[in-house]
């Protein structure tokens, strides 16, 4: 058993409960929500904090998917498990049960939350690739009950890192509502819930024939998971076709920034990138036109 | 889920239990299945101290000082013990069970990443933890030396100075067969075929880690030692040679066990370091290994880089196999095999083939990795063995453009052959290859798949027909010529029969999830009529078993299981004069039907097992000279090995975007002889084949050119899930051992041997289009589009 240094621990009664307990405890204290990023980070002693601030009681105010007339909206804590079973998802983004279904196993999707796994900002994270191809908004809540709105760009902040502060905490996520819809996910992995060696995430927006709009997000290809503009502005406009999704695969392996790894060579990433690509653009088409 | 080829009848628990040999649910299964195993991790004794070790960060550096002082006033912290404590009473060093000697906790220079530097006992868990990041030791790092070929270069890092006169890294030279005439099949040779293949380093992983709780009591002198041991009974008398303390005080005790795969053959230095501590303050001490822990200091297994050649004529007659190989044995050779055998039994590289002449090279190196390389489910080195082999034997049929099956086919050793002496000494002790490969080829509907595999390839698509076909030895082994440090391979085995006829049966080895408790209940009960049910079997308490040597290899059904065998039968013996006297009759007057003696002729005047063992226990007189009780203990010392067979067909699907490999389908069909249970056989099969899906597609325990441990946790080391595999296909043909007293050959690692090869066959048959002839493991995505691209290279 592989045992954590010594830790406090104190569970929050409210949102702003944890954030009152974060301004008073600093950089010393983290929020616990699922735990299965944390906590073996802590067990390999790789972390160490000495509070822990357990926000799980708090499922009730953080734990939900909501659709509204121009946006998802989906609380903090909801776990990967209620992402692949919600039917506003599915409906509105299937996107999201392609990537929950090869994210970890049961055991971890029914701890696992939509926050934590942005907030962790591991740049093999499926949920940032996600949220970066749906062009999701973050909603930070910090003290006196402040909020304000980051787009993903700049919510991943660096590897590990974001913009949420100290004292902050991820409350929502918001994801913009446009007709003509189509999104999927792919991801290569070594074994079923190992994390990516690489994935992508599509989405395409039709009216009539043509894309209006097309945004593609790759995660384990660099620093980040990216959204790549150029693959947007290439298909912008144009006709769905497969010399399409090869200038859009062309684009991605172009873009990205692999590092050679366990998981694989950074060519045979870049390779991915681009096959990866194809695919889920290819399928985000045809769901966008059934 | 399984398909079974020749067609069991399903079976219900409690009515259709077989009294012998059958399908029947394992005895120890309700305890596992309700969370009532009891794991060494589950002993709580009064007063109970924990033990954690401090590790080495580099993998070589020499030791310039180490204080303790600040761990030592940590909360909860009852004793810090360094190297030098252990030196001043001589327990600093401990043999190996190669006769090499491995450090205890280092005190000149520490060799592997992971290697044992000091430890501390404290009130828990979480004390001695924390305290071992306050212990400070400063290392003057050394050069590692990481890369085996490397290893022999004049210039590079010595890492055994410890040893007296040692200039250079070199372990052992070994060699077998014979080079002059295998030289003289290769220059008279049609063809000859060779390749380069790596068996990279690869890791048991078993669920329980190592671990022990030790128990030292002053007043009366004797250790209790909780182990998570394979082999209880070797480990007592080995830690009365390192600790000298007298054997009889020693009482090793292997309770449930949570999977060993040779993971739990040799001594660690953490099982010596817990009862250091116990004697050190008095208390039992717990001591267990972390993941990680066990990933980057336990038993690894197979890291050879071998060279295979093959000479054949024309038409596809094999004359010769000729190999080199470069065996990594990282730091110690902490190698489990029986000590003439510094290659395990290697030496079966000449595979299931009846060839003209053979030869093996192999040069052994020490390298900055951790030590060991044990069984690992290999019976000793034959994983690699069959590896090779096999994988040649598949570059040949690609040279000679023949089909993998006929070339196998056209090669077998015939059964009349049998007993079959290889060209490398094997005495193979029975076999029938051919029936075996039809078997395999008829389930698997071959010509239907190359047929599909036809229609596939023109239109793109990659699939992939891989073949295996071994021939293992397994049941170490005769005395004469096996032992480990001295201790000859023979088994003990005690039964005895209650007053009511119920039974206990006393084995040395110990079930690390074989199931044993019904295995070998099982076995008794054919040979003496007492229903399984009625039978206790006990094991892993040396205090209350017989002498032997343990489970790893497959030994213990050839070994074990015919000791169990032969000592029903003494029983037997007995209980049959005890009936004559009970009957009135002559002992040749009397006919045995499973579980009663009747009077030939007479089938109404009988008594049964039953009644026997009242009768042997209860008031009354007995035949002359025979004692009261009933019962009989036996020493087994077999005569040979087993040679258990196999053929397995692997159907593989690519997808040509991404390279990964799907396992579509794989068909086992084992020859262990004499079947006992079919269901607990079927079991180890799966499990096996399910490992040899691991290696072959995702397992490898990588290093960094500094020599850190890259597969230091199970998110770095991949090991398959019920997702990577598809539903086994299993099937059997029975060849019995001819000289096993039940005639059966032990089947515990035949499918990680056999599945390997048939896995990576596959992959390369799917390959073909692209002109790929070998690709080495582990064949993940990435390495597969290497290959694809004409780009394959060895993972080291
Ligand atoms: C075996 C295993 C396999 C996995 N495989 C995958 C995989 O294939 N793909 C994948 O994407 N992920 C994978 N994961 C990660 C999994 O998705 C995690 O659940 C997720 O990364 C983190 O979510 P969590 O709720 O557990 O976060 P936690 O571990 O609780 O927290 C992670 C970090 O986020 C912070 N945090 C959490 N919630 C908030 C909040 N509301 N506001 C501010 N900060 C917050 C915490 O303080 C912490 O720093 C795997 C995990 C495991 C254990």
């Amino acid at each position: 058993m592989q045992v954590p240094a010594p830790f406090e621990y104190e569970r929050a009664t409210s949102v702003d409960h944890a954030i009152s307990l974060l301004e008073r405890l600093g950089g010393t204290a983290r929020l616990i929500a699922g735990g299965h990023s944390l906590l073996p980070m802590m067990k390999l002693r790789l972390a160490n904090f000495d509070y822990l601030i357990d926000i799980n009681d708090l499922h009730g105010e953080l734990g939900y998917v909501e659709a509204g007339p121009d946006e998802v909206r989906i609380g903090a804590l909801t776990r990967h498990r209620e992402l692949l079973e919600s039917p506003v998802l599915a409906a509105a983004f299937p996107i999201f049960a392609d990537a929950e279904r090869v994210i970890a196993d049961p055991v971890v999707r029914n701890r696992g939350t939509l926050g934590g796994s942005l907030c962790q900002a591991d740049p093999s994270e499926d949920l940032s690739a996600v949220c970066t191809t749906l062009d999701a908004r973050c909603v930070i809540r910090g003290p006196g009950g402040a909020e304000r709105v980051v787009s993903m760009e700049d919510f991943h902040v660096g590897p590990y890192e974001t913009a949420v502060a100290d004292d902050e905490i991820l409350v929502e996520i918001r994801l913009p509502v446009r007709p003509g819809c189509g999104s999927a996910y792919a991801k290569v992995e070594r074994r079923a819930g190992d994390w990516a060696v690489v994935s992508a995430g599509a989405a395409v927006w039709l009216d009539g024939g043509a894309i209006v709009d097309a945004r593609v997000g790759l995660a384990a290809v660099g620093p980040n998971t990216t959204g790549i503009p150029a693959i947007s502005a290439a298909l912008r406009g144009q006709e769905p076709s497969e010399s399409l999704y090869e200038q859009a695969g062309a684009i991605a392996a172009d873009s990205c920034d692999p590092v050679t790894d366990q998981r694989g060579s950074a060519d045979y990433k870049r390779h991915l990138a681009a096959e990866l690509t194809r695919r889920t653009l290819r399928r985000a088409v045809e769901r966008a036109r059934s | 889920m399984t398909t079974v080829h020749e067609r069991v009848d399903t079976f219900h628990d409690n009515d259709q239990k077989p009294v012998g040999y059958g399908r029947m649910l394992r005895k120890e299964d309700p305890r596992f299945l309700r969370g009532r195993g009891r794991y060494v991790d589950d002993v709580q004794l009064p007063g109970m101290l924990h033990l954690a070790i401090l590790r080495s960060p580099v993998a070589h550096a020499r030791i310039v000082s180490i204080d303790t002082s600040a761990a030592e006033a940590s909360p909860g912290v009852k004793a810090v013990v360094t190297g030098a404590m252990l030196a001043q009473q001589n327990l600093a060093w401990m043999p190996t069970l190669s006769n090499d000697v491995q450090a205890v906790l280092a005190t000149d220079k520490v060799r592997f990443q992971g290697q044992e530097v000091a430890f501390v006992v404290a009130e828990d868990r979480y004390a001695a933890r924390d305290a071992l990041e306050l212990i400070d030791v400063e290392y003057d790092v050394l050069d590692p030396v990481i890369d085996a070929r490397r290893a022999l270069e004049s210039d590079a890092p010595l890492i055994r100075d410890d040893l007296d006169g040692k200039t250079n890294n070199h372990c052992f030279d070994w060699e077998t067969g014979d080079e002059a005439a295998t030289e003289a099949v290769f220059a008279r040779a049609d063809v000859v075929v060779s390749q380069d293949l790596v068996y990279p380093r690869v890791h048991p992983a078993p669920m329980e880690t190592c671990g022990a709780v030790a128990d030292y009591d002053a007043v009366d002198g004797k250790l209790r030692l909780w182990s998570t041991t394979q082999a209880p009974h070797a480990h007592r008398t080995l830690y009365a040679i390192v600790a000298g303390l007298p054997e009889h005080k020693i009482q090793v005790i292997s309770p449930d066990i949570g999977g060993g795969f040779g993971n739990k053959v040799p001594i660690y230095p953490g099982y010596v370091c817990a009862i250091v501590a116990s004697i050190v303050t008095g208390k039992p001490v717990k001591w267990m290994e972390d993941r990680s822990e066990n990933l980057i200091s336990t038993g690894f297994a197979r890291d050879y880089i071998m060279r295979g050649e093959i000479a054949a004529t024309r038409d596809g007659r094999i004359l010769g196999i000729r190999t080199n190989v470069l065996a990594d044995h990282g730091a110690f050779n902490g190698t489990a095999a029986p000590v003439k055998y510094p290659a395990g039994f290697f030496g079966v590289f000449t595979g299931s083939y009846d060839i003209e002449a053979a030869y093996c090279k192999m040069t052994a190196v020490y390298t900055n990795k951790a030590p060991g390389g044990v069984a690992y489910a290999c019976s000793f080195r034959i994983t690699e063995a069959v590896y090779l082999v096999e994988r040649i034997v598949d570059c040949l049929a690609d040279e000679l453009g023949m089909d993998p099956a006929e070339l196998r086919l056209k090669n077998f050793i015939q059964p009349e052959q049998f007993p079959y002496t290889t060209k490398t000494g094997w005495v193979y002790d029975s076999g029938n290859y051919e029936p075996t490969m039809r078997l395999a080829m008829e389930m698997a509907g071959y010509d239907e798949l190359r047929r599909e595999q036809a229609e596939k390839r023109a239109r793109g698509e990659l699939m992939g027909i891989g073949i295996a076909f071994f021939t293992e030895a397994v049941g170490a082994g005769p005395r004469k010529d096996m032992d480990i440090l001295g201790l000859g391979m023979a088994d003990g085995c005690e039964l005895r029969v209650h007053p009511t006829g119920k039974a206990v049966v006393r084995l040395s080895v110990q079930s690390q999830g074989q199931g044993h408790e019904t295995t070998f209940a099982q076995i008794v009960a054919e040979e003496i009529g007492i229903p399984p049910a009625d039978i206790e079997v006990l094991h892993g308490d040396t205090d209350n078993t017989p002498f032997g040597l343990g489970t790893y290899g497959s030994r213990s059904t050839p070994v074990s299981g015919a000791a169990a065998a032969l000592v029903a039968r003494k029983v037997r013996d007995k209980a049959r004069i005890i009936a004559s006297g009970m009957l009135e009759v002559s002992v040749a007057d009397l006919e045995w039907e499973r579980g009663a003696f009747h009077v030939a002729g007479d089938p109404g005047r009988s008594v049964t097992i039953q009644d026997i063992a009242l009768r042997a226990h209860g008031a009354g007189d007995l035949p002359e000279g025979i004692e009261g009780g009933l019962e009989a203990q036996i020493c087994y010392n077999p005569s040979n090995l087993t040679y258990p067979h196999g053929a397995y067909i692997c159907v593989v699907d690519i997808d040509p975007g991404t390279a990964q490999v799907t396992v579509r389908r794989f068909i086992a069909v084992d020859d262990c002889g004499t079947r006992i249970n079919p269901m607990i056989i079927e079991g180890q099969v799966h499990g096996g084949l399910t490992d040899g899906v691991g290696m072959a597609l995702m397992e490898m325990i990588a290093f960094d050119e500094d020599g850190n441990c890259l597969g230091a946790s199970l998110m770095d080391y991949l090991i398959p899930t019920s997702l990577e595999v598809p539903d086994w296909e299993t099937g059997f043909t029975v060849t019995p051992s001819p000289h096993h007293p039940i005639g059966a050959k032990g089947v515990g690692e035949s499918a990680t041997v056999g599945s390997p090869p048939a896995i990576v066959n596959a992959v390369i048959d799917a390959l073909k289009p692209f002109g790929v002839r070998h690709a080495d493991m582990p064949l993940t995505p990435s390495r597969v589009w290497d290959a694809m691209r004409g780009q394959a290279r060895p993972p080291i």
